[in-house]
């Protein structure tokens, strides 16, 4: 889309341009291409020789064992708190979407827990669920559960999807309310009045229609559950027991900062950025999608 | 009838509750924890009503942001660094995005398109995945430990950068038609036309930004070593530690309590806008 009328001046452009360009250059790009160049580099243990190695730094974290391991828990961690919140977010909105009275308060007091920082999360969740002080953790005891994340991993992985699909609840509840909003009623009434019933009249008009943000959201979250739950992670397990909760994420985290190995977690950035592609690539192919139908 | 119709949605009232409250459950929590002393919560015998501690908790970590085994910095430095964190993202993404969507869209010139797909490239390139590579680049320029190199980073803004251009290709040719015939130029335009009717989207804009400022969490880990330049949700993950039992809960919930009120409070007091802001933005 382009305007017709416009402005007429040669340099004020550039200008205004210059901010925003200058920051994603020195900031985006080159950190961006230097993750690329680092990646294919190999430094040797004291840093003194540096040497061109191709992919070998991919070969070697794709075939780590660990690095398998943490992306399974990913793949785990992330299904999980993208279903979790999704669901129970589609459920609350489907709730508050009918006729009912204070919808608005019951709105308003849903959507808060977006407000509050991954790491945050982790914390509240943390006092809750402690094996020696936290009320949960120490009820799970008493019935004869021997809770405590700080031993066992699927206890900690259970933990920390907990905390990272709680506060994306409110997220998916006010993406879903809008969508169902939007909804025609005379189509529901229409069904309404051929006597389906409303479980029928949900799965076969509305959930079809909002369908567009259901992809949408399930793109969203898969972001937030890669890269934004680091703080919880962060938080609550440091990634342990032994690696339990170890997300690609965390452990690129680990490897650049805690164990400086540059090739590796380079290789590492440029395997994320790839996966970021790819899911922005099939969220705007399937809006382009929808625009035109 | 109409009590029938009440009755019916008694259900709806009852599964709505129970969320709002599975929600509250562990903020209600930490508010508790923070109301009693170390000794109760450490031997597992916190109720599940406030105790008397209130005062004393909340100004010690208001304070000194530490205890008998905690050593924090106090709670009002953090908060006031990730208020100027916050503020300086929010405002930062939001201005240099306005003036970068109205060259776009209301000037013709060498390199557009190429510009505005650089800009677009930028979302694909979210912090975490090219954190160690900026690291190395900030360190270079000297700015780890300086505010600039704590905020500089954060307010390139692809999504801000779409919303304004979006909004500027909604304004009616007429209305740049008359403003040019008035003898207004570009940057008289922009002040007196452009910015006074973007407001609700600024609105929008401030109220996501300023959460994604204040929750901020691994940039200001990487960039911060100081103490005195620790922000607040960063400071308070310190002072869990690996979250032993004989630690100064009181102190860290209190702590926790007062690092979510800010931008819960902008959230809920700018919900209208936060809406908008949420929806019209990320899709």
């Amino acid at each position: 889309m382009e305007r017709r009328v416009i402005f007429n001046n040669k340099a004020l452009p550039y200008v205004l341009l210059a901010p925003q360009l200058a920051i994603i250059l020195v900031f985006f790009i080159w950190p961006a291409l230097q993750a690329v160049k680092q990646s294919m580099l190999m430094q040797d243990p004291f840093g003194l020789r540096t040497q061109f190695v191709m992919f070998d730094n991919f070969i070697a974290v794709l075939s780590s064992p660990h690095y398998l391991a943490s992306l399974r828990t990913t793949i785990v961690f992330s299904l999980a708190v993208t279903l979790a919140s999704m669901c129970v977010g589609l459920f609350l909105a489907v709730m508050a979407d009918k006729q009912i009275r204070g919808a608005n308060i019951y709105k308003g007091l849903l959507l808060w827990p977006y407000a509050v920082a991954p790491a945050i999360s982790g914390i509240l969740w943390l006092f809750i669920f402690h094996p020696s002080i936290g009320f949960v953790g120490l009820r799970l005891r008493e019935i004869g559960i021997a809770w405590d994340y700080k031993l066992h991993g699927n206890h900690a992985l259970f933990l920390v999807i907990v905390a990272a699909s709680w506060k994306q609840v409110s997220y998916n509840f006010l993406f879903f309310l809008a969508a169902l909003q939007s909804v025609p009623k005379s189509l529901l009434d229409a069904a309404a009045i051929d006597g389906a019933s409303s479980t029928r009249r949900f799965w076969s008009i509305v959930f079809p229609l909002i369908s567009p943000t259901t992809f949408f959201l399930l793109m969203m979250n898969m972001i937030y559950a890669l890269f934004d739950t680091f703080g919880v992670i962060h938080a609550l397990t440091g990634g342990g027991p032994s690696k339990a909760t170890e997300t690609l994420m965390y452990r690129a985290y680990l490897d650049g900062v805690v164990n400086l190995n540059l090739g590796t977690s380079s290789a590492q950035s440029v395997i994320l950025m790839l996966i970021v592609f790819l899911l922005t690539a099939l969220q705007f192919r399937f809006v382009e999608r929808k625009v035109h139908y | 009838m109409k009590h029938f119709r009440q009755l019916k949605h008694l259900p709806t009232h009852f599964y709505l509750i129970l969320g709002v409250i599975v929600l509250a459950f562990p903020v209600y929590f930490a508010l508790v924890g923070s109301t009693w002393d170390p000794g109760t919560i450490a031997r597992g015998e916190m109720p599940l009503i406030p105790g008397r501690h209130a005062v004393e908790n909340y100004l010690q970590a208001w304070r000194t942001g530490s205890g008998e085994r905690v050593m924090g910095a106090p709670v009002a430095t953090m908060m006031s660094n990730s208020l100027f964190l916050a503020l300086a993202i929010s405002v930062g993404k939001i201005s240099i995005s306005i003036i970068s969507a109205f060259a776009v869209v209301f000037f013709r010139f060498p390199g557009r398109m190429l510009f505005f797909w650089t800009i677009f490239a930028s979302l694909m390139l979210p912090v975490e995945v090219r954190i160690i590579p900026t690291f190395r680049i900030v360190a270079d320029l000297g700015l780890v430990n300086t505010y600039w190199g704590l905020t500089l980073p954060l307010i390139a803004s692809a999504t801000a950068t779409f919303l304004f251009r979006q909004f500027f290709l909604a304004i009616p040719d007429e209305m740049v038609e008359a403003a040019k015939m008035d003898g207004a130029g570009p940057l008289r335009f922009f002040l007196d036309i452009v910015l006074p009717i973007s407001r609700t989207s600024i609105a929008a804009l401030f109220v996501i930004m300023f959460v994604y400022g204040w929750n901020q969490f691994l940039w200001p880990l990487l960039m911060t070593t100081s103490r005195d330049m620790n922000t607040i949700v960063m400071g308070l993950v310190h002072m869990i530690g690996t979250g032993e039992a004989q630690t100064d809960w009181h102190i860290i919930m209190a702590a926790t309590i007062l690092a979510l009120l800010p931008p819960t409070v902008v959230v809920i007091a700018m919900q209208k806008w936060f809406v908008k802001g949420l929806t019209e933005t990320e899709k």
